[in-house]
Formats: structure tokens, C-alpha cells, sequence
């Protein structure tokens, strides 16, 4: 049995990271939309801690909410007025994003819905996933540790310096 | 009441059909690469919520979150220098604009 105020948590991160995600692909002001993509990825990064990952937590508002947001909002005040407005969608447009998303929805949830074995689970244990953990699990070689793909990463990191460098410097 | 799996896989869901739907109808450059986050971050909730109901003992889901987010990072750093370039060349974001390389 859930205590009380974790029900309640999990239905103002859940509510909002609907209601956020259907005003970020529906407002027309494009300064708004990223702004409603800040408030889902700090619900997402509420739900991390709600489920007991504060370390992926923390890396999402560090890197999202603190990096590719303020990208975003760089290249939109960059390359538009914030107060304009996109123009109208014509209907055939909408409505075929809307029947390509109502029927990934559909299919998704069908599946969801239907294979009842494990989705119906609920949290059994307690989660203990401290530093150390982490840590010994990135810089490690033996099974279940990471280090190739970490320094994949890193190596991916640095070509896309350089990349974004070259790629938007004056000529 | 019991907080089950189904309760976190249906607002990640909802959040990635958003992002098809944003993928599909938006024209501003910038706003489809918004909706592709949206996207990318609905995935990152299934890898955690799987690892956490399922496997928590281990923690392979969460790490993949954390490679998935600083691949998102650089992927969009640089759509966003892309994009820029593309802003100094045409001063122009829509999409319907930019044919120049189509055959």
C-alpha cells in the first residue's frame, strides 16, 4: 500500500506531464511550446525522483532543463520574433497527424492493456542506487559495467563540438 | 490504492504520440526538433520505469537513460548549429521552404 502523498505526487507529475505535452505540439508561439517542454522535462525529472533514481534525476534538470533548453530558447529569440504567431494548419495536415498519433496510441495502449502479465506489477522493494554504485558501474570492464560505452559517449561529445563549431561558424 | 506499472506507461504514451503528432503538423524547423525531444524523453521513461518494476536489482535501464540523454544533448546541439546555418542562408525556418538539396 502506497502512502497517501505519494498517490498524490504521482497524479500532479502524471497530469502535468499530459497537460504539458499537449500544449508544447499545440501552441502556436513557438517560445511557449519551449517552455512548456521545461515544465514536462521537470515533471519527468519528478518522476525519476519518485521512482528513487535522484542521480537521473539530477541529470535530467542539469542537462536538459539546463542545456537543451537554453539552446532552444537561443536559436528560437535567434531566428524569430517571439511574439509570432505560426500560421494556421491547414485540416488535412492536422488530420493526419492526428489519426498517425490517435492510432500509435491506439495500437500502443492495446498492447499495453492486453499483456497483463507484468503491467500490472506494482513496486516491491526499495531501491538503494547510491553513488558508489554508479560510479563502480560507468568506470568498470567486467559484466554489467560500462566503460566502452562511456568513453563512446565522451568520444561522441567531442566530435559534436567540433561538428557544431564547424558547422555554424562565420565563413 | 496501488500505483502499478500502467499508471507511469500511459502519460509516457500520451507524451510520445504528442510528439508524433508535433512531428507531423509542425513547420518550424525548431518546433519539430522540440517534438523529437518530447519524443526521446518518452522513451527514457519506459527504459526507467521497466528497470524499476521489473529488474530492480539491477539498473541497465537507468543506465541507458543516462547514455540516451547525453546522445539527445549532442544530436541536439548540433541540429541546432543546422539549423542556425540554415536560418543565415535562406532567413527562412519553414520547412516547405527548404527543397534546395531534394532531387
Amino acid at each position: 500500500m502506497e502512502s497517501v502523498g505519494n498517490i498524490v505526487i504521482y497524479f500532479i507529475i502524471a497530469i502535468a506531464i499530459i497537460v504539458f505535452s499537449v500544449l508544447t505540439v499545440t501552441s502556436r508561439r513557438i517560445l511557449r511550446s519551449a517552455t512548456y517542454l521545461l515544465f514536462v522535462l521537470f515533471a519527468t525529472a519528478g518522476l525519476y525522483f519518485q521512482l528513487g533514481y535522484e542521480f537521473l534525476g539530477a541529470v535530467q534538470i542539469a542537462v536538459y532543463a539546463g542545456g537543451i533548453l537554453v539552446l532552444f530558447v537561443f536559436a528560437i529569440l535567434l531566428t524569430s520574433k517571439p511574439a509570432a504567431e505560426a500560421e494556421r494548419l491547414t485540416t488535412k495536415k492536422r488530420w493526419l497527424g492526428l489519426t498517425a498519433a490517435i492510432l500509435g496510441a491506439l495500437v500502443c495502449g492495446y498492447a499495453l492493456l492486453s499483456s497483463s502479465i507484468f503491467c500490472g506489477k506494482t513496486i516491491d522493494s526499495v531501491l538503494n542506487v547510491d553513488m558508489q554504485t554508479i560510479g563502480h558501474a560507468l568506470m568498470g570492464t567486467e559484466k554489467y559495467q560500462y566503460l566502452l560505452p562511456f568513453e563512446a559517449v565522451s568520444i561522441l561529445l567531442l566530435a559534436c563540438i567540433i561538428g557544431g563549431v564547424v558547422v555554424a561558424r562565420k565563413r | 490504492m496501488e500505483i502499478t506499472m500502467y499508471m507511469y506507461l500511459i502519460p509516457s504514451l500520451i507524451m510520445f504520440c504528442c510528439g508524433v503528432y508535433g512531428f507531423i503538423t509542425r513547420k518550424n524547423m525548431i518546433a519539430i526538433l522540440i517534438s523529437l525531444e518530447l519524443m526521446l524523453n518518452a522513451v527514457d521513461i519506459n527504459f526507467v520505469v521497466f528497470n524499476r518494476f521489473l529488474f530492480p536489482g539491477q539498473m541497465e535501464g537507468m543506465i541507458f537513460t543516462l547514455f540516451a540523454i547525453a546522445i539527445a544533448a549532442a544530436e541536439t546541439a548540433l541540429a541546432i548549429a543546422i539549423i542556425i546555418n540554415i536560418f543565415r542562408v535562406v532567413k527562412n525556418l519553414d520547412i516547405r521552404d527548404i527543397t534546395k538539396m531534394k532531387f
